[in-house]
């Protein structure tokens, strides 16, 4: 018996296969271990002081093509909630609203593709047609409040005001002071709940809040519902985006 | 004599091994997103026995202000996650090895059994196969629990687009509270799971790296079954 067991496969006994495996085993795991510790270094040397490493942000980049082809449909509409449902939100984020606002001799600065650029009033936005919408306002913090909001559809802006634009990639709004900024692609601009919306919980908007104009798209986390626009403009260059350039993800869409 | 027994398949203990540090980068990841919106304890009315989580639990784990990294690390390593876990799947069901991790109607009973034994009641361990009651009800639950953790997961990642998912876990809120109980159940799991492998020895470790380790078999049983 003893002498079959030796012979028929290996010319070692158990006890050595055993250790020859087993040394090899905990030789790969451990050079698997050392290959995932140097990925980590890798990665974690590429930190920049605000931003995340472009390793992890290509893959971000990865994810919003897969969604952008796959997932994303303008048939998509966030769920919509009776006004019973509406929540107290916060004030969350007030960069490029440092000085008052003086509503007044507020203008917006509209910079359509390939046409000249122009300004419009707020009686200009409240001439198109007014939508109201009571949806889930998501911080990319984590939480959410239902809020109303009422305004005119983005779409329904770029139809009348920059007819054509719609071919540009991206839509780019910034502060008056210019010291917030975002960009939206265009599917999610075009969305049919994204508005700019004036009124908010049935009052007209607080300035806290983003008057007199502010951006509220249920599709996208709340640091790209800019406050207070001060331009929008169409373009096919990636906009600079505030958040992104702190690491968040650019596309930050739901 | 003693013969070498294959304990553990060679995809198996990849799938493993991969995994194990891809559900950390998970876990800890996912506290750094969590920190930023820390709202579960536990407790009743006002009274909180146990806030997740308490300032000296970030402090110690460096968590805080970390959101967008957090969300970086979540969002690419969830597809190693995810592949690896999918591709473990695929492989139990088409090679046939779920049928040695699947519960079976008596599983239950024996698991109690199982935990008697373990805890030290004079309890006799139930006869079992590659892995016994408890472990097979445990590792079916952990391999469950991560399909849930995926789903809540993009529940809460693209609760717009993937409303319906989102709507049947119960919405919003609640898809993100089933995601940070079943990492809590990751994390009850790893804690056990350590205990009882380091009760369970070395052979038994080694096992799981190597696949194998020696069996004592009866020689004359040998030699009746080889006439």
């Amino acid at each position: 018996m003893a002498i079959k067991a030796k012979s028929a496969k290996s010319p070692l006994t158990p006890e050595q296969e055993l250790a020859r495996r087993s040394r090899r085993s905990f030789l790969a795991l451990g050079a698997g271990t050392v290959g995932a510790v140097a990925g980590a270094a890798w990665i974690h040397s590429q930190m920049g002081a605000d931003d995340i490493p472009p390793s992890l942000r290509a893959v971000l980049g990865l994810n919003e093509r897969v969604v952008r082809t796959t997932l994303y449909s303008d048939k998509h509409l966030v769920r919509t909630y009776p006004a019973s449902a509406v929540g107290r939100i916060k004030v969350n984020g007030e960069i490029g609203m440092d000085e008052p606002i003086d509503a007044a001799s507020w203008c917006l600065d509209l910079a359509p593709l390939g046409t000249p650029a122009r300004q419009l009033t707020i009686a200009d936005i409240q001439s198109l047609p007014r939508y109201e919408e009571i949806i889930d306002f998501k911080c990319v913090e984590g939480w959410s409040t239902v809020t109303q909001f009422a305004g005119a559809r983005l779409s329904d802006f770029t139809a009348k005001f920059a007819p054509g634009s719609e071919k540009a990639a991206y839509v780019a709004m910034r502060t008056p002071t210019k010291d917030y900024y975002v960009g939206v692609d265009m599917p999610s601009a075009l969305h049919p709940q994204s508005l700019l919306a004036y009124e908010m919980n049935g009052k007209p908007l607080e300035d806290r809040h983003g008057a007199p104009l502010r951006l509220v798209m249920p599709v996208k986390y709340g640091i790209k519902n800019i406050k207070r626009i001060g331009r929008i403009e169409y373009t096919n260059a990636r906009p600079a985006d505030y958040w992104a350039e702190q690491g968040y993800d650019y596309y930050s869409g739901l | 004599m003693k013969v070498l027994e294959e304990k553990h398949k060679l995809a198996t203990r990849w799938f493993h091994w991969i995994n194990f540090p891809i559900l950390s980068v998970m876990i800890f990841s996912g506290l750094l997103i969590y920190w930023a919106y820390d709202p579960y304890r536990i407790g009743a009315g006002n009274v909180t026995f146990f806030h997740f989580f308490p300032k000296w639990f970030y402090d110690l784990t460096g968590a805080a202000q970390q959101l967008a990294l957090g969300m970086a690390l979540h969002f690419v390593f969830a597809w190693i996650f995810a592949i690896n876990g999918l591709a473990y799947v695929l492989y139990t069901l088409i090679s046939g090895e779920w049928r040695a991790l699947a519960p079976d109607r008596n599983s239950f009973r024996e698991a109690a059994q199982v935990a008697m034994h373990d805890v030290g009641f004079p309890v006799p361990l139930p006869p079992q196969g590659r892995y016994n009651a408890a472990q097979r009800i445990t590792y079916s639950a952990i391999v469950l629990m991560g399909g849930l953790s995926l789903l809540t997961g993009l529940a809460v990642y693209k609760p717009a687009q993937l409303h319906w998912l989102t709507a049947a876990l119960g919405g919003y809120e609640w898809a993100r509270w089933e995601h940070f109980w079943l990492t809590m159940g990751y994390v009850g799991f790893f804690l056990i799971h350590i205990a009882q492998v380091a009760r369970a020895g070395w052979a038994n470790f080694r096992a799981m790296v190597c696949g194998y380790d020696l069996k004592e078999i009866e020689m004359n049983a040998k030699v009746t079954h080889g006439d």
